[in-house]
C-alpha cells in the first residue's frame, strides 16, 4: 500500500511540481498579491479625503461607492493600476509619437541620451581598466580614486554639470550624456580590472612560455577572459545610465524627457501621470537590462560558455 | 647541513651520451625567494645535465622546489646564483626561441576556445598560416587520441581528455624539450595508468627530451630513463638514479623485480633527504 | 626619458612668456621666487633624468621637488593679480606633470616592509590626488575661468570654512535625519524579509527576480510621489530611502543565505542542528559578505535618494535643497562646498561599512594574503 503511494506520488503531482517549482507561478503569484494590496491601499489612502467630501456635501454613502470613487479619482493619492494602464494607453497610443504629450517622445528623449551615455561611459571605463592593468603607476594612484569616487553621491553633480555646461553652450542632450557617462564608466572600469585581471596565473604563464607580446596577451587571453565580467558591469551600467539621464532631466525645467515629465506631474499634483512615467521608466529599464543580457547570451554561446 | 654530500652527477653509463651537448646544463644553482616572513630557500646549489632524447623525472616532496627547478628551465623565474643553459643559451634566449612546449598541473585551456583553436593558439601567437594551424592541430590532436573532438569546448571534455588536449597544444609548434609539471597529478589513477603508457609511446616514437616532475614513485620509475631525487629545506638533488626498463613496457612492467628494485632505490634516497620526516 | 622630457619641457618653458595681461607679457624673471622655483625643478629633473634614482627616497624627494616647483606658478600669478598665464606656464606645469608621473612611478615601484608598503598605498594614490586639484587651481586660476563656470578649489575651500555653520546644518537635516533613519529601516526590512521567505522557496522564487528587476529600475522617481504622501520634511527622503535600499538587501540577503554549500548543510544535519542554529551559526556568517555587499551598495544609494528627493520639496535645509537653491543664485562655490561634504560623509560612512566588513569577515578568501 505504501509502496503504491510512494511510487505514484510524485509522477501524479508533476504538473504541480512544475508549477510550484517553476519561476512563473511564484512570480505571477507574488505579483498578483503586490496588485491586491495595490487596490487595497488605493482605496485606504485614498478613502479620506473622499469622506471629507462626502460629509461637506452631506451625501450619503456606502462602502461600495466609496471604492469606486477611490479607484476613480482625478488626483489621487495613490492611483488604481487601471487608471494608470488608463493613463498609459491616452498618452502612448492614442497620441502621435510626435506630440509633446506623447510618453513615447519623451521616452525617446531619455532614451537617446541614456544610449549615449552608455556608450561613452563603456569605452571610457574599458580604456581606463586597460590602463590600470597595464601601468602600475595608474593601477596604484588612479584605482583608489575610481572607488572612492563610487561613494561619493555623483548624482548631486547632475545640475551641477547641466548648470555648467548650458553656460558653456552645451544644452540638450550631451549635458544629460554626461551625467550618465559619469555614472556609467565607474562599474565598467571596475569589473574590467576584474575582468582583465581574470586568468589565473597557469595561463598567463603559459602565455609566457611562448613568449608573447602584451598585445598577444591581451587579445588572446586577457581580453576575452574579461567577456564575462564586461557584460555584467554593462547590465548595471545601463541601468544607472538611465537613472542619470532622468537625474539629468530634473534641474533645468527640461522640457522633455521622463524626468521633465515627474517634475511637471509633481508641480501640478498629477499624480496620475507621474505613475504613467514611472512605469515607461521602468519598462524603458527592464528592455535594456533584457537587451544587453540578450547580447551577452548570444555573445558567451559563441564562446561556448555552458548552456 | 652535508651529512649527505651532493652525489657528484656523472654523466650515464649509456654509450653516445657524453658526445653530444646536453640539452640542459645546470651548474651551481641557488634560487631564494624574498617573502613577508623572510627568505625561503626554494634550491640550493644544484648542479644537472641533462642529454637529448633523455626522459628525466624530478621527484620529491612538497617543497622540494622540483616545480621551481623547472619554471627555472622555462625561464619562468630567475635563479639567484648559478648558470642554466638550455639548448647552449640562456633560458630567457632559449624561451623566445620557443624552444620548449611546457605542460602544466591543470590544462590550463581557454574556455572559450575550441580543443582545436586551443591547440592552435601557440601556432598563432608564433605566427603561423591557417592552413598550417589546422593541419598540425589535427595531426596533434590524432597523436593524443583526440580525432573527432575538434570542435568541443573544454567543459565538454573529461578531465583526462583536457589534459591530452594539454599535451597536444605542447606538442603543435613541435619543440624539441618538454616540460612537464605532474600533468597527471589532479586525474584518478586508472587515467592516470593510461595516459602514463600513452606517454611512454609517444616519448618513444617522437624521440623529445622531456623533463617531468612528479611525486609519484611508480609514476616515475615507469616512464623515466633518469630519475632525480629531491629533498626539501632548502630544496636540493640527493640522488640522480638510472632507470633502464626495456623500451617497449607496458604496466605490466611494473611488477618486474627490476622495476621494485629501482622504486626501492628512489624511496631509499627520499628517506636520506629526510622526506619522510615531519 | 620621462624626467629627461620633464627637464626639455621645463628648460623650453624658461624662455617663454610666463604671464600675459592685456597690454603686454611678462617673462618668469619678473617674479625672482618663482623664477628660483622654477630653475629648482629643472635642475631636479635633470639630475632624474642623468642618475636615474629608484627607491624610497629617491621618490619621497622628487615629491618634495615636485611640490616646490608647483609653487612656482602659484606664486608667479599671485603676484599679478589680474594676469592670465602665459605659454611659459603652461609648458612648465606639463612638464611638471611629466616629472609627477615620474615621481608616482618610483614611488609605486619601490617598496620595504609591510609598514612602509601600507604607507606607500596611501601616499600615492594620496599624492595622485593633490596633483589634481593643483592641476585644477592653476588651470581655473591661469586660464582666469569665471567661478560660475568652474571655481578654483581654493575658493570652495574658503567656502568650506566660512559657511560651516550652514554645511552642518544641511548635513543634519539630509545624513543624520533623512539617511540614516532610511537606510536602517530600508536595511533591516529588507534583512528581515529575507529571513522570513527563507523557510518558503515558493515565495522567494517569486521575490528574487522582481526584486532584481526593482534593483535595476530608476527609483529615485517615485521621490515626487513620497513627497505628496509624506510631507517636506525627511520623513518622505526616508521613504524614498527605505525604497531604494529594500530590494538590494532582500536580494542579497536571500542569495547569501543560498550560499552555504552542501556539504555544510549535511555537517549541521549530522549533529541533528534546529534551523535556528544552522542559520545563526553557519548560514549568516556565510551570507555576511553578501550583506556587507548590500550595505556597501545601499550607503551609495542612500545619500542620493535624499539628496534626489530634496529637489522635489524640502524644508529649507539640506544638501538637496541647498543644490538647488545655491544654482539658482549662481553661487557656484557653495554648490560645490556642499557637493565636497556629501563626498565626505558618502566616503566615511562607506570606509566604515567596509572597516565593520574586514572586521566581521576576516575569514573571507577575499582578504586573505
Amino acid at each position: 500500500m505504501t509502496t503504491d503511494v510512494a511510487a505514484t506520488a510524485p509522477t501524479g503531482s508533476g504538473l504541480w511540481r512544475i508549477l510550484v517549482q517553476g519561476r512563473a507561478v511564484p512570480l505571477a503569484v507574488v505579483i498578483a498579491a503586490i496588485a491586491v494590496i495595490w487596490y487595497a491601499g488605493a482605496v485606504y489612502m485614498n478613502a479620506p479625503r473622499l469622506t471629507d467630501g462626502y460629509e461637506r456635501n452631506k451625501v450619503e454613502w456606502t462602502f461600495g461607492q466609496l471604492v469606486d470613487d477611490a479607484w476613480s479619482m482625478e488626483r489621487p493619492i495613490l492611483p488604481a493600476p487601471h487608471q494608470i494602464v488608463a493613463e498609459l494607453d491616452k498618452s502612448v497610443l492614442q497620441r502621435k509619437v510626435t506630440s509633446k504629450r506623447s510618453l513615447v517622445f519623451h521616452a525617446w528623449v531619455t532614451l537617446s541620451s541614456t544610449l549615449l551615455g552608455f556608450a561613452m561611459g563603456a569605452v571610457l571605463g574599458i580604456v581606463l581598466a586597460v590602463g590600470i592593468v597595464h601601468v602600475r603607476t595608474l593601477d596604484r594612484s588612479l584605482l583608489p580614486w575610481i572607488i572612492a569616487s563610487q561613494t561619493i553621491p555623483i548624482l548631486a553633480i547632475a545640475p551641477m554639470i547641466i548648470v555648467v555646461l548650458g553656460n558653456v553652450g552645451f544644452t540638450g542632450l550631451v549635458p544629460k550624456a554626461i551625467i550618465s557617462t559619469y555614472l556609467c564608466f565607474f562599474p565598467v572600469a571596475i569589473g574590467m580590472v576584474k575582468g582583465l585581471r581574470s586568468p589565473d596565473p597557469l595561463q598567463m604563464d603559459l602565455m609566457r612560455t611562448y613568449s608573447a607580446s602584451s598585445a598577444q596577451v591581451f587579445w588572446k587571453l586577457r581580453w576575452p577572459a574579461s567577456a564575462p565580467f564586461l557584460f555584467a558591469s554593462l547590465k548595471v551600467a545601463i541601468a544607472i545610465s538611465l537613472v542619470g539621464a532622468i537625474v539629468g532631466e530634473l534641474p533645468t525645467g527640461a522640457q522633455a524627457g521622463i524626468g521633465a515629465r515627474l517634475l511637471v506631474g509633481s508641480y501640478y499634483g498629477q499624480t496620475i501621470q507621474i505613475w504613467a512615467a514611472l512605469i515607461v521608466a521602468a519598462l524603458l529599464a527592464g528592455l535594456l537590462v533584457a537587451a544587453v543580457g540578450l547580447i551577452e547570451r548570444m555573445v558567451l554561446r559563441q564562446m561556448g560558455a555552458r548552456p | 647541513m652535508t651529512q649527505n654530500p651532493a652525489p657528484k652527477l656523472v654523466e650515464p653509463a649509456a654509450s653516445g651520451r657524453q658526445s653530444v651537448a646536453p640539452v640542459i646544463d645546470i651548474q651551481g644553482l641557488s634560487l631564494t625567494f624574498q617573502t613577508a616572513d623572510g627568505p625561503v630557500y626554494a634550491l640550493s646549489d644544484v648542479d644537472l645535465s641533462v642529454a637529448p632524447g633523455d626522459f628525466v623525472s624530478f621527484i620529491g616532496p612538497s617543497g622540494c622546489g622540483k616545480t621551481t627547478l623547472m619554471r627555472v628551465i622555462a625561464d619562468l623565474e630567475k635563479p639567484t646564483a648559478g648558470e642554466v643553459s638550455v639548448n647552449g643559451v640562456s633560458p630567457e634566449a632559449a624561451r623566445l626561441a620557443r624552444a620548449y612546449g611546457y605542460v602544466f598541473q591543470a590544462p590550463a585551456l581557454y574556455a572559450w576556445r575550441t580543443v582545436e583553436r586551443n591547440v592552435m593558439l601557440p601556432l598563432e601567437i608564433m605566427g603561423m598560416g591557417k592552413d598550417e594551424r589546422r593541419r598540425r592541430a589535427a595531426e596533434y590532436l590524432d597523436l593524443v587520441n583526440l580525432k573527432g573532438f575538434e570542435k568541443k569546448f573544454p567543459w565538454q571534455l573529461s578531465g583526462g581528455m583536457q589534459q591530452r588536449v594539454s599535451i597536444a597544444r605542447a606538442l603543435s609548434f613541435e619543440p624539441d624539450l618538454l616540460l612537464m609539471d605532474e600533468p597527471f597529478g589532479a586525474l584518478d589513477e586508472i587515467t592516470r595508468d593510461h595516459l602514463n603508457e600513452q606517454l611512454l609511446r609517444l616519448w618513444e616514437r617522437t624521440g623529445k627530451t622531456v623533463i617531468f616532475v612528479t611525486h609519484s614513485i611508480p609514476e616515475a620509475v615507469f616512464l623515466s630513463s633518469r630519475i632525480v631525487v629531491m629533498s626539501p629545506r632548502p630544496g636540493r638533488i640527493i640522488d640522480v638514479i638510472d632507470c633502464n626498463l626495456p623500451p617497449d613496457r607496458t604496466l605490466d612492467a611494473r611488477e618486474t623485480p627490476e622495476f621494485l628494485e629501482i622504486a626501492h632505490r628512489v624511496r631509499d634516497g627520499l628517506r636520506a633527504g629526510h622526506s619522510y620526516d615531519d | 626619458m620621462v624626467s629627461l622630457g620633464a627637464a626639455l619641457l621645463i628648460l623650453l618653458a624658461l624662455f617663454l612668456p610666463a604671464t600675459a595681461t592685456e597690454e603686454a607679457t611678462f617673462g618668469w624673471l619678473s617674479q625672482s621666487a618663482a623664477f628660483g622655483v622654477v630653475l629648482l625643478a629643472l635642475a631636479v629633473a635633470l639630475a632624474q633624468s642623468w642618475l636615474r634614482l629608484n627607491g624610497l627616497s629617491a621618490g619621497l624627494g622628487l615629491a618634495v621637488a615636485v611640490a616646490i616647483g608647483a609653487a612656482g606658478p602659484v606664486l608667479l600669478l599671485a603676484g599679478m593679480p589680474g594676469a592670465g598665464a602665459g605659454a611659459g606656464v603652461w609648458i612648465f606645469v606639463i612638464g611638471l606633470a611629466l616629472l609627477a608621473w615620474r615621481t608616482l612611478e618610483v614611488l609605486s615601484a619601490s617598496g620595504g616592509d609591510k609598514t612602509v608598503n601600507r604607507l606607500l598605498m596611501l601616499l600615492v594614490p594620496a599624492l595622485f590626488g593633490i596633483w589634481l586639484l593643483y592641476l585644477w587651481q592653476v588651470v581655473v586660476v591661469g586660464l582666469q575661468v569665471p567661478s560660475v563656470l568652474l571655481p578654483a578649489p581654493s575658493l570652495i575651500g574658503g567656502v568650506l570654512a566660512g559657511a560651516q555653520s550652514t554645511l552642518a546644518a544641511d548635513f543634519h537635516q539630509t545624513f543624520i535625519k533623512s539617511v540614516l533613519p532610511g537606510f536602517a529601516m530600508g536595511c533591516g526590512a529588507g534583512f528581515a524579509v529575507a529571513i522570513l521567505v527563507d523557510r518558503v522557496p515558493f515565495l522567494q522564487r517569486g521575490l528574487l527576480p522582481l526584486g532584481n528587476l526593482v534593483s535595476a529600475l530608476p527609483i529615485v522617481g517615485i521621490a515626487p510621489i513620497m513627497v505628496m504622501w509624506f510631507g517636506f520634511d525627511w520623513q518622505s527622503k526616508a521613504a524614498v530611502i527605505v525604497v531604494m535600499t529594500f530590494f538590494p538587501m532582500l536580494v542579497n540577503t536571500i542569495a547569501g543565505l543560498n550560499a552555504t554549500g552542501a556539504i555544510e548543510h549535511d555537517l549541521m544535519r549530522s549533529y541533528g542542528a534546529s534551523y535556528p542554529q544552522t542559520l545563526i551559526r553557519v548560514r549568516l556568517p556565510n551570507a555576511l559578505p553578501f550583506i556587507f555587499n548590500a550595505l556597501k551598495i545601499n550607503s551609495t544609494l542612500a545619500l542620493i535618494g535624499a539628496i534626489v528627493a530634496e529637489f522635489f520639496g524640502t524644508p529649507i535645509v539640506g544638501m538637496g535643497f541647498r543644490i538647488s537653491t545655491e544654482v539658482g543664485r549662481m553661487n557656484v562655490e557653495m554648490v560645490w562646498a556642499t557637493i565636497a561634504v556629501a563626498a565626505l560623509s558618502g566616503s566615511l560612512f562607506y570606509g566604515l561599512l567596509a572597516l565593520l566588513e574586514r572586521i566581521t569577515t576576516f575569514w573571507h578568501p577575499s582578504y586573505r594574503g
